[in-house]
C-alpha cells in the first residue's frame, strides 16, 4: 500500500469529518433539546450553500464574509420553521410526527431551489477554494483546513453557549425536565424556538464549506440528511461531542478502507461499524438515556 | 367442499378471466395504434427531472420538447398533433418501471421515447417490451442493454464501448518521445462508463503505457476526495474518468488541483459535454484541454443540427459550444420515430419496431442512423471533443486526428491553478 496514500486517506477523514460534523451538529442539538428529528437539516445546509452562492455570484461577496449574512439569515428561517410547524407538536407522538413535518419543510424547500436555481449543479468558487498548502509533502486544502477551523470554533462557541452562559443553564434545565424549568421560571417554548435557530443557523457555515467543495443542487440533500442521521446516530443522538466523533470516523474509516480494500468497500465499512457500535452501545458513542447533550 | 362439476367450472372461469387479463394487457399496445381524426398522438417519456441525473434529463426534456414544437409546426404526425406526456423518476430504475407501465395502461400513450442513462434505460425497456412497445432512446448505449437482447430497443446515439477507441489511439500514436507512459483508469460501478474503460486500456498497454492503477468506484459515492487522493498519489500522466455526470468529474478535477497533480491529458467519459453546466461547475479556466469522448457537438456541420443547435439558442440563449449533447440526442430520437411513424404510415408499436429493424438508413441531427440486430447504432463515428482556451466558450472536436472537423489537440493539458 502506498503510504502517501494512506497519509492523505487519514488526513481527508479528520478534516471532510469536521466537515460533517459542522453540518450534523443542528441535528444533534435539535435534537437533545427538543426530541425532534430535524429530516430538513440537509435541504438547510443546501439553502445555506445557495444562499453563499447568490452572495458571491451576485453580489461578490466572499464566501466567508457572506456567512456573516448567512447565519442569521438562517436563524431566522429556523424560528420560522419552528414558529409555523414544530411548535404545534405536542404529546408522545411528538417525535415520530417531526419526521413527517420536518419532510414535508424539506420538500417545500426543495421544490422552491429548484424553481430558483434550477436543477443544474453549481459549486463556490473563490481563490482559495481551488488552492492548497504541502506540509512534508502532504497537500492540505485551504477550503478544508478552514472547514475544519469553522468546526471546531462553531463547536466550541456552542460548547460554551450551554455551560457558560444563563441561557445555556435554561436549555440545559429544559432538556432534564421541562415541567420543573418551567416552574422556576423559564420560558421553555421561548428556549425551544431559539435552540431551533441556532441548530438551523450553523447549517450555514456547513452548507458554505460543503457548496465550495462539492457540486450540488438541492436535490443534493437527500445523500446528505442521510450521512448526516447516521453520524448522530453513531455519536449518540443529542450529543454535540458525539456528532464532532462520528462525523470523522465516518470518513476516517471509509477512507482507510477504500485505500486498502479499494472505494467499493468504504461506504460498507462505515456500517459495519455502525451496527457493531450499536450491538455494543445501543445508545450511540456519547448518547446518555437521561441528558443527551454531553 | 367443492363438487367435480363445480371445480371443473371455477377453474374453467378462472381461466378464462385470466385469459382475458393476459389478453388485454398484451394488446393494450395495439389498441392505441389508431387514432381518430383530429386526435392528438400521445407520447410518454420518463425523464430523471430530479436525483443525480436531473441535469441530463432537464437537457433531454429540452431536446424532446424543441423536436415536438418543430413537428407541431409542420403539421403535426400525419396530421395528428404531438403531445408529449413526460413524468419524473427521480433518477430512479425502479420508479422509471412504475412510469412506463402507468403511461402505456393508464395513460394510453400511443408511443414512448427512452429515459436518460443505461442505468435506467435497460429496467425501462424491459417494461415497454411486455407491452409491445418500441422504445427509441438516446441516452442508453450500454452493453448491457443490448445484452438483454430486447427486440424493441433502439438507440440513436454511440454504442458506449467503442467510445474512447478514437481517444486511445490517438495517445498510442504519438511519438515515443512525447507519448505518456503512465495512465490510471478509474470509474463508477455504472453500466455506462465501466465497459469504455478496458477498452481504452487494451490499445494504450499495447503502445506501452503502462497502467499504474485501475480503480471502481460504486456510483453512490458523494466524496471522492480519497478517490482522487489516491490516483494523485501515483502520479500518471494520464487519467481516464469513467464519470456519468458532471459533481463527479467537478470533484476528482478539485481534489487533484488541491493536491498539486494535474495529468498531462484528462478525459472523462461524460460531464464535460454538458456545456455551460460544466463550465460553472469547474470554472473556466480549469477546463482547458478536458476532454470528453462523444459522437455529436453544437458546432457538427451537420445542416439538420445546425438548424436545430439555432431554435435552442433562440428558446434557450447560450452558444453552440454550451448545448448538451443530449439535447440533440433527444431530437434525434423523435426524428427517427418521425420517420418510422411516416414510412409505416400509422402508430403500430409492431410495424414501427419491423421497419427499424430492416437496416433502413434515417436521417437525424446527430448524422446517419442505421440500426443493427440488437438495436444499437454502431455506423454512428466516435469523435473526442476537448474544451479549449479560457473563456469557457470554445468546445472543439480534436478526433478522429485527420477528419476535416478536427482540430489540433491542445496537448499537453494546461496545469491546473497556474
Amino acid at each position: 500500500m502506498n503510504f502517501t496514500a494512506f497519509v492523505d486517506a487519514a488526513k481527508d477523514g479528520i478534516l471532510t469529518g469536521s466537515l460533517y460534523a459542522l453540518m450534523a451538529t443542528g441535528l444533534t442539538l435539535i435534537f437533545g433539546v427538543m426530541d425532534i428529528i430535524n429530516v430538513a437539516q440537509g435541504i438547510l445546509v443546501i439553502l445555506g450553500a445557495y444562499l453563499s452562492y447568490a452572495l458571491s455570484v451576485h453580489l461578490g461577496i466572499d464566501l466567508f464574509v457572506g456567512l456573516a449574512i448567512t447565519i442569521p439569515t438562517l436563524f431566522v428561517v429556523g424560528i420560522v420553521i419552528e414558529k409555523a410547524f414544530l411548535g404545534r407538536l405536542k404529546g408522545p407522538e411528538k417525535t415520530a410526527m417531526s419526521i413527517l413535518v420536518t419532510f414535508a419543510v424539506a420538500l417545500l424547500i426543495e421544490g422552491s431551489l429548484n424553481m430558483i436555481f434550477s436543477v443544474n449543479p453549481v459549486q463556490l468558487h473563490a481563490w482559495y477554494v481551488n488552492r492548497s498548502f504541502s506540509v512534508g509533502g502532504i497537500h492540505f486544502a485551504y477550503i478544508y483546513v478552514a472547514g475544519f477551523v469553522l468546526a471546531v470554533v462553531m463547536l466550541s462557541a456552542l460548547y460554551y453557549m450551554l455551560y457558560r452562559t444563563r441561557f445555556g443553564v435554561s436549555v440545559r434545565a429544559s432538556l432534564a425536565d421541562q415541567a420543573s424549568a418551567a416552574l422556576v421560571g423559564i420560558d421553555v417554548r421561548r428556549v425551544s424556538t431559539i435552540c431551533f435557530g441556532i441548530g438551523v443557523a450553523v447549517t450555514a457555515a456547513g452548507g458554505m464549506i460543503y457548496g465550495a467543495t462539492t457540486t450540488f443542487n438541492a436535490n443534493t440533500s437527500y445523500d446528505l440528511i442521510s450521512r448526516l442521521l447516521t453520524i448522530i446516530v453513531l455519536g449518540g443522538m443529542g450529543s454535540l461531542g458525539g456528532a464532532m466523533l462520528g462525523g470523522v470516523l465516518l470518513v476516517f474509516v471509509g477512507n482507510i478502507v477504500g485505500v486498502i480494500a479499494g472505494p467499493i468497500w468504504s461506504t460498507m465499512a462505515y456500517y459495519v461499524l455502525l451496527v457493531i457500535v450499536l450491538l455494543v452501545r445501543p445508545q450511540g458513542l456519547f448518547g446518555k438515556q437521561s441528558a443527551r447533550v454531553a | 367442499m367443492y363438487t367435480k362439476g363445480k371445480l371443473f367450472r371455477t377453474l374453467g372461469a378462472g381461466s378464462l378471466a385470466l385469459t382475458s387479463l393476459v389478453v388485454m394487457a398484451t394488446t393494450s399496445g395495439a389498441s392505441s395504434s389508431t387514432l381518430a381524426k383530429g386526435a392528438p398522438v400521445k407520447i410518454g417519456i420518463s425523464l430523471s427531472l430530479s436525483g443525480d441525473f436531473s441535469g441530463d434529463g432537464l437537457a433531454f426534456q429540452a431536446g424532446y420538447q424543441l423536436w415536438a414544437n418543430d413537428v407541431n409546426k409542420s403539421g403535426g404526425l400525419l396530421g395528428h398533433k404531438v403531445t408529449l406526456d413526460i413524468v419524473s423518476d427521480a433518477s430512479s430504475p425502479t420508479q422509471v418501471v412504475t412510469n412506463y407501465q402507468k403511461l402505456i395502461s393508464t395513460d394510453k400513450v400511443n408511443l414512448t421515447f427512452g429515459p436518460f442513462s443505461s442505468l435506467l434505460t435497460l429496467p425501462a425497456a424491459q417494461a415497454v417490451s411486455r407491452y409491445g412497445y418500441a422504445m427509441v432512446e438516446g441516452a442508453g448505449g450500454a452493453p448491457s442493454v443490448f445484452n438483454a437482447k430486447l427486440h424493441n430497443v433502439f438507440d440513436v446515439a454511440l454504442p458506449v464501448a467503442n467510445s474512447l477507441v478514437p481517444f486511445a489511439t490517438w495517445v498510442s500514436s504519438l511519438p515515443k518521445s512525447q507519448r505518456p507512459t503512465t495512465a490510471y483508469y478509474v470509474t463508477s460501478n455504472d453500466p455506462f462508463t465501466q465497459p469504455q474503460l478496458p477498452v481504452a486500456q487494451k490499445i494504450m498497454a499495447k503502445a506501452g503505457i503502462k497502467t499504474v492503477g485501475n480503480q471502481v468506484f460504486p456510483a453512490e459515492v458523494t466524496d471522492f476526495t480519497p478517490i482522487a487522493d489516491k490516483v494523485a498519489a501515483a502520479k500518471p500522466q494520464v487519467v481516464v474518468l469513467g464519470a456519468t455526470d458532471v459533481p463527479t468529474v467537478s470533484a476528482f478535477m478539485q481534489a487533484f488541483e488541491q493536491s498539486g497533480f494535474s495529468p498531462k491529458v484528462f478525459i472523462a467519459t461524460a460531464g464535460p459535454d454538458q456545456g455551460s453546466t460544466f463550465i460553472k461547475a469547474v470554472g473556466a479556466a480549469n477546463a482547458d484541454g478536458v476532454m470528453v469522448p462523444n459522437s455529436w457537438y453544437g458546432l457538427a456541420a451537420n445542416p439538420q443540427s445546425k438548424k436545430m443547435v439555432a431554435e435552442y439558442i433562440k428558446k434557450y440563449g447560450g452558444t453552440p459550444a454550451g448545448v448538451n449533447a443530449d439535447v440533440a440526442e433527444a431530437y434525434a430520437v423523435g426524428q427517427v420515430v418521425a420517420q418510422a411513424v411516416n414510412a409505416t404510415k400509422g402508430f403500430d408499436n409492431a410495424k414501427i419496431i419491423s421497419y427499424l429493424h430492416s437496416g433502413v438508413t434515417l436521417q437525424t441531427v446527430l448524422g446517419k442512423t442505421k440500426f443493427d440486430s440488437l438495436g444499437e447504432n454502431p455506423y454512428m463515428t466516435a469523435y473526442t471533443f476537448q474544451w479549449q482556451g479560457t473563456t469557457g466558450t470554445k468546445f472543439v472536436q480534436v478526433n478522429p486526428v485527420g477528419d476535416p472537423n478536427s482540430v489540433k489537440i491542445v496537448f499537453p493539458k494546461p496545469v491546473w491553478g497556474k
